[in-house]
């Protein structure tokens, strides 16, 4: 990959360890990936595939102890934030990068108003006073669509719904017009309703403000409408990288290909839902080879004995296999049809 | 519904206002775009039924109902609690107003020893020196013919003022450093608590009567004050355990990430946004310490240990009274009874606080 200007964010082998009395977490080993500004990063996996701590990691979030940093490097506005004193990381989250959390229920103080939780931020990163930072918070609910936002603004979290509370948090983490928004599976506690309603002002503040985003999700569907890339994690490692229409239609990893086929197809009635066989390894103790080759349907015998090789397949494809492009040439015959807009996936016809 | 009007039509005034009073921290060139999306696009695509309707149904929302007001409408259901806080508050209020309504009514102090020597003895309550009815020693007088009434609530300033104060202390160390302790865990955590652990050993009230007896013969306000210290000094160290157990479940809840998130530094997460959220048992607990640090008073001032004269509490003078207590039984009963009303009402009106405050316990 190359490195350019116009990327926000260049994150380079970053590995971070947890170290558990059960011995070593990789629970981020190695992921390296670009973001480019005003773009959208889609990162999926399994629980446990190392999503969130990537995340946390480029933030400098992560619990310690038990976890980590152990290597790499994030480069953010061409500064390696891994090397930043605490001071300065602080000075650039919220500010810079602001994260938006997976449960808005616990994600907002019970005790403080949301005035002054959404105060806060622009208080302190902006310098606003009382006064010009209320009325910034009030603008900024007024942004994410709360109805009648001055009213509103002193109520506490618990008066709000789910939904507007994720849009409370989103106006929170927008408010210093950060140029990296990262979203951590911000519709997992919502009803779908809501999740399409949040998703869509993500979406339309993206435009206007011009944040790159990262959003992670276990949810295909979440991703496919809303990213330029896609990442795929699996035990703390990159195992399909792309972009997301390419990786829709012709993914070149088994992985990645298992996923696509667990997504209901609606047209298929009588179809019986894929799964992946198995569950997701334990990270603390990976064996030598591809730590999919257990689940993996094409494994052959060099899959656990040797780590597979990150494969280059386009420009912009990469695949993290040992036979990445036998899967490839496959699913580019067309044996596997995805478009990312409707999300129809069809099992393989055989 | 009825929020369709309000968003779509400021639009004008609040682009105005926007931009006078917010333009400077958007750059033109974005704030241009944005303020554009506030007013004209959003909002259709953002704000959709299934998010306001409960909203639109109630037809408003009352602003501002906190936690707390919630916690005072359950304490004003419990009657021992409710009586318990008209006695802490009457007694209060007698003891700070009491002393100077005396003077003016029957014109006694507390430390007015009457030049009469026919005078200087203990008469019952309500009794004149000639054995009739008199309003002028509601309580009778001790043993210097001074008034008890005006003693007692004298003492009452002294005891709670020993109790509030030694609380407060507690409240400021027990709560910061517990809280601290809690939060940055590890090594450090470790060290404080057992420091915590090491005070715990030492009985407390031998602590305090060593520090008494170390600055002893100073002026009795001077002794006071090292009462008050002393007895501070010691009645955090529940207090620091019982935030850092709190400190040690919230720390590791969203919130706080989110907070840290957005770049919040450690002592304002800690006492900005973490403390508020131990309140509850906090201020339960504080309340339950202000009649156990009275009773400590007054135990160490029947030690001798405590209030000096002329200065007088209610354990020093319930010490006094136990002196002549087959005689003069007024003596004792009047500040005893005083003393132990006002314990049990603190103690009810702290029950009372638990249960209003926790939601665990809460009875619906």
């Amino acid at each position: 990959m190359t490195t350019n200007n116009d990327n926000v964010l260049e994150v380079s082998d970053l590995r971070t360890y947890f170290h558990t009395e059960d011995g070593t977490v990789k629970a981020v080993d190695g992921v390296t990936f670009n973001l480019k500004r005003g773009e959208t990063l889609g990162i999926v996996g399994e629980s446990g595939s190392g999503k969130s701590v990537t995340n946390l990691s480029i933030v400098r979030l992560v619990p310690s102890p038990p976890g980590e940093i152990v290597s790499g490097e994030v480069k953010f506005g061409g500064q390696d934030l891994l090397k930043l004193s605490e001071a300065e990381v602080r000075r650039i989250r919220g500010r810079r990068i602001a994260m938006v959390f997976q449960d808005p229920m616990s994600s907002l103080n019970p005790f403080m108003k949301i005035s002054r939780q959404l105060m806060e931020t622009t208080q302190l990163h902006l310098g606003h006073t009382r006064a010009e930072a209320r009325e910034h918070a009030v603008r900024m609910l007024d942004m994410v669509g709360i109805p009648e936002a001055r009213e509103r603004l002193d109520s506490y979290p618990h008066e709000f719904s789910g939904g507007m509370r994720q849009r409370v948090m989103i106006a929170m983490a927008l408010s210093c017009e950060p140029e990296l928004l990262i979203a951590d599976e911000p519709t997992t506690a919502l009803d779908v309703t809501i999740q399409a309603q949040i998703l869509e002002l993500i979406k339309t503040l993206k435009r206007v403000t011009g944040t790159s985003v990262i959003l992670i999700s276990h949810d295909l569907g979440v991703v496919a409408g809303m990213t330029d890339h896609l990442i795929v994690m699996y035990a703390g490692k990159v195992f399909e990288q792309a972009p997301t229409r390419a990786l829709f239609a012709t993914p070149g990893n088994p992985y990645t290909k298992g996923l696509l086929r667990s997504v209901p197809d609606p047209t298929d009635e009588q179809g019986k839902l894929y799964q992946i066989p198995g569950q997701p390894p334990d990270v603390a103790h990976l064996p030598p080879g591809c730590p999919f080759a257990p689940r993996c349907e094409r494994a052959e015998e060099i899959c656990h004995r040797e780590f597979p090789p990150f494969v280059q397949l386009t420009a912009e494809h990469f695949s993290l296999c040992h036979f990445a492009e036998e899967v490839y040439e496959e699913a580019k015959g067309g044996n596997l049809m995805a478009r990312p807009g409707d999300l129809t996936v069809r099992g393989r016809r055989s | 519904m009825n929020d369709d009007e309000p968003k779509s039509s400021p639009g004008p005034a609040k682009a105005e206002m926007s931009e006078t009073t917010l333009g400077a921290p958007l750059s033109p060139s974005v704030a241009a775009p944005l303020d554009d999306a506030i007013i004209h696009t959003p909002p259709e695509v953002a704000v959709a039924e299934g998010d306001v309707r409960q909203v639109a149904e109630d037809g408003g929302y009352v602003a501002g109902t906190s936690l707390w007001r919630d916690a005072w409408r359950r304490l004003l259901k419990n009657k021992l609690a409710v009586f318990g806080l008209i006695v802490v508050l009457l007694v209060t209020i007698a003891s700070i107003l009491g002393p100077y309504v005396l003077k003016l009514t029957t014109g006694m102090t507390p430390d007015y020893i009457p030049g009469d020597a026919a005078l200087i003895r203990s008469f019952p309550p309500f009794t004149a020196p000639d054995g009739s009815f008199s309003w002028t020693h509601p309580m009778g007088t001790d043993r210097q013919g001074r008034d008890l009434l005006a003693r007692v609530l004298q003492g009452g300033q002294i005891s709670l003022m020993v109790g509030f104060i030694a609380t407060l202390m507690s409240l400021i160390i027990g709560v910061g450093y517990g809280a601290v302790a809690g939060y940055l865990g590890g090594r450090i955590d470790n060290l404080m608590m057992r420091l915590v652990d090491v005070l715990y050993a030492i009985p407390y009230i031998i602590l305090v009567i060593v520090l008494l007896a170390m600055f002893k013969g100073q002026t009795p306000r001077a002794q006071l004050i090292l009462l008050f210290i002393a007895l501070g000094s010691v009645s955090w160290l529940t207090m620091a355990r019982i935030v850092r157990g709190q400190v040690l479940s919230l720390k590791n809840q969203e919130f706080v990430l989110a907070a840290r998130a957005i770049g919040v530094s450690t002592p304002r997460i800690i006492f900005r946004h973490i403390v508020p959220n131990t309140l509850g048992p906090v201020i339960v607990y504080a309340t339950l310490t202000i009649p156990s640090v009275m009773l400590a008073e007054a135990f160490l001032s029947f030690l001798g240990f405590g209030v000096q004269p002329p200065l007088a509490s209610w354990g020093s003078l319930v010490t006094d009274g136990i002196q002549n207590i087959g005689i003069f039984p007024w003596q004792l009963v009047c500040p005893g009874v005083t003393m132990a009303l006002t314990l049990f009402s603190l103690n009810f009106l702290g029950d009372g606080l638990r249960d209003a405050l926790d939601p665990r316990t809460r009875k619906f």
